[in-house]
């Protein structure tokens, strides 16, 4: 199993949780896994169209008191 | 107290001059010390690349000598250092000194990386350095005509560079009287136009009337430039006749040499600015690896927060603010009109009808930015 690393986007706005997500996306290794927590429930949304899109793999999403934990794995 | 300030742009030069304020009174007696190291003896002011890149700023408008711009009281040196060792508190700079501090800040900012896409450097113009500025420049100069695409990298500087090059493109081809022969497609990598909604919501209706397209969930993946076509990694794909990007930005590599942070972005408190696991260490600006805009007034917001905090510890034995989030932007929205976009970490943007008003404002603080620099401001 790879590692998790966690990038925590709550209350930011610019360049928001989607961008972050990219840019850290670049920064792991296949295998790895990212989590995303964002305070924004679009991400709940748009991580996924995102990863779908581009081909990466889901993990799981789960809210905590206002708190999106978006866990996502890179595939290639 | 010895306070060291690694690199000498925009927030390393702000705190640098507001802290040396503060503190006149301890650098008079000796009680503290300021001292910056830097990779350059000149500062350049960023933000006037793009007004290069459309040839209306002179290069040398963007200069001022580094040493004419920092409080007397400041021991200023040439000199980047090579090694960080937070743990031992000293630093090795590349003439070989060693130099010890009780407090560190580190504000080395950022880099394009257009290599790091396969054929974006030689294939697409960018305006993020003086030579590409310039080439920027020569480049729409004689453009004949055709479609132009703008593509995004993922982390970027200055986060209101892809609008302000849609709309400023768009208005130097049509006082070229070439608004029949030049499109404009622009892509961005989430989405929506932008990362900021208010500001995405605001552009499409620019971007309607100007008949400027769109695609989003675009992120560069590779340029091929023979047959002038730009790929994304979502599965799509743009014919250009002009690429314009702006890259993805990396930290500088000295970062990354000494493991302080992966990309080269340091990882930091984001209201304390204290890198992770140190109290006597900070980093502002670019460098650090807060989810915000990588932006000029970001940093500038951070250093004046960062001077507070660092001036009551040498006073009063420790920090007194944190820093809020607070970033404030100029959106350029062609040749004579301009709007902006102002938050922070608990209120989102409510950007403005762009006015003429506040294009002038802009087009003053480029020259105002010296007295920001000097901490004035």
């Amino acid at each position: 199993m790879g590692e998790r690393k966690v990038i925590d986007a709550c209350g930011t706005f610019c360049p928001g949780p989607l961008m972050e997500l990219i840019a850290g996306m670049k920064l792991i290794e296949v295998g790895d896994e990212l989590e995303l927590l964002s305070s924004d429930k679009g991400s709940a949304s748009d991580v996924p169209e995102w990863i779908n899109k581009v081909g990466h793999e889901m993990v799981s999403t789960t809210e905590d008191n206002g708190v999106w934990h978006i866990v996502v794995r890179k595939v290639k | 107290m010895k306070i060291l300030i690694v690199g000498g742009g925009m927030g390393g030069t702000i705190l640098a001059n507001n802290l040396a304020r503060r503190l006149k009174g301890e650098l008079k007696s000796g009680k503290a010390k300021i001292t910056m190291l830097s990779a350059s003896e000149r500062h350049m002011y960023q933000p006037g690349l793009l007004y290069v890149a459309l040839g209306r700023m002179a290069v040398d408008e963007l200069y001022r000598d580094q040493a004419s711009l920092l409080e007397p009281e400041i021991e200023f040196h040439v000199d980047p250092v090579e090694e960080f060792n937070l743990n031992d508190n000293k630093v090795k700079t590349k003439s070989g000194k060693t130099i010890d501090y009780d407090m560190i800040v580190i504000a080395t900012g950022s880099r394009a990386v257009p290599e790091s896409i396969p054929g974006l450097a030689e294939n697409s113009i960018n305006v993020y350095t003086e030579e590409a500025a310039l080439n920027f420049y020569k480049t729409i100069s004689n453009f004949e005509g055709g479609k132009i695409v703008i593509a995004v990298g993922v982390p970027h500087k200055c986060p209101m560079i892809p609008p302000e090059l849609s709309f400023t493109l768009y208005d130097f081809f049509q006082d070229r009287g070439m608004g029949d022969k030049v499109s404009i497609h622009y892509t961005y990598p989430i989405g929506r136009l932008h990362s900021l909604e208010p500001v995405s919501n605001w552009m499409k209706g620019e971007f309607e009337q100007r008949g400027i397209t769109s695609e989003t969930l675009f992120n560069i993946k590779e340029v091929d430039g023979a047959n002038k076509v730009v790929h994304s990694e979502e599965g799509s794909q743009a014919e250009y006749d002009l690429l314009v990007s702006v890259p993805a930005h990396k930290g500088m590599e000295v970062v990354e040499s000494n493991k302080l942070g992966a990309g080269g972005w340091i990882p930091v408190n984001r209201n304390r600015l204290n890198i992770d696991g140190h109290d006597n260490a900070f980093a502002i600006g670019d460098t650090t690896n807060i989810p915000i805009s990588k932006a000029g007034s970001t940093a500038h917001f951070e250093a004046e927060a960062l001077a507070e905090n660092i001036a009551n510890i040498v006073k009063i034995g420790q920090p007194t603010r944190d820093y809020d989030g607070k970033v404030f932007c100029f959106i350029e929205a062609g040749k004579d009109k301009a709007t902006y976009a102002m938050f922070n970490y608990n209120n989102p943007p409510e950007p403005k009808e762009a006015t003429k008003s506040i294009h002038w404002f802009k087009m003053a603080y480029n020259q105002l930015y010296w007295s920001s620099a000097r901490g004035l401001l």
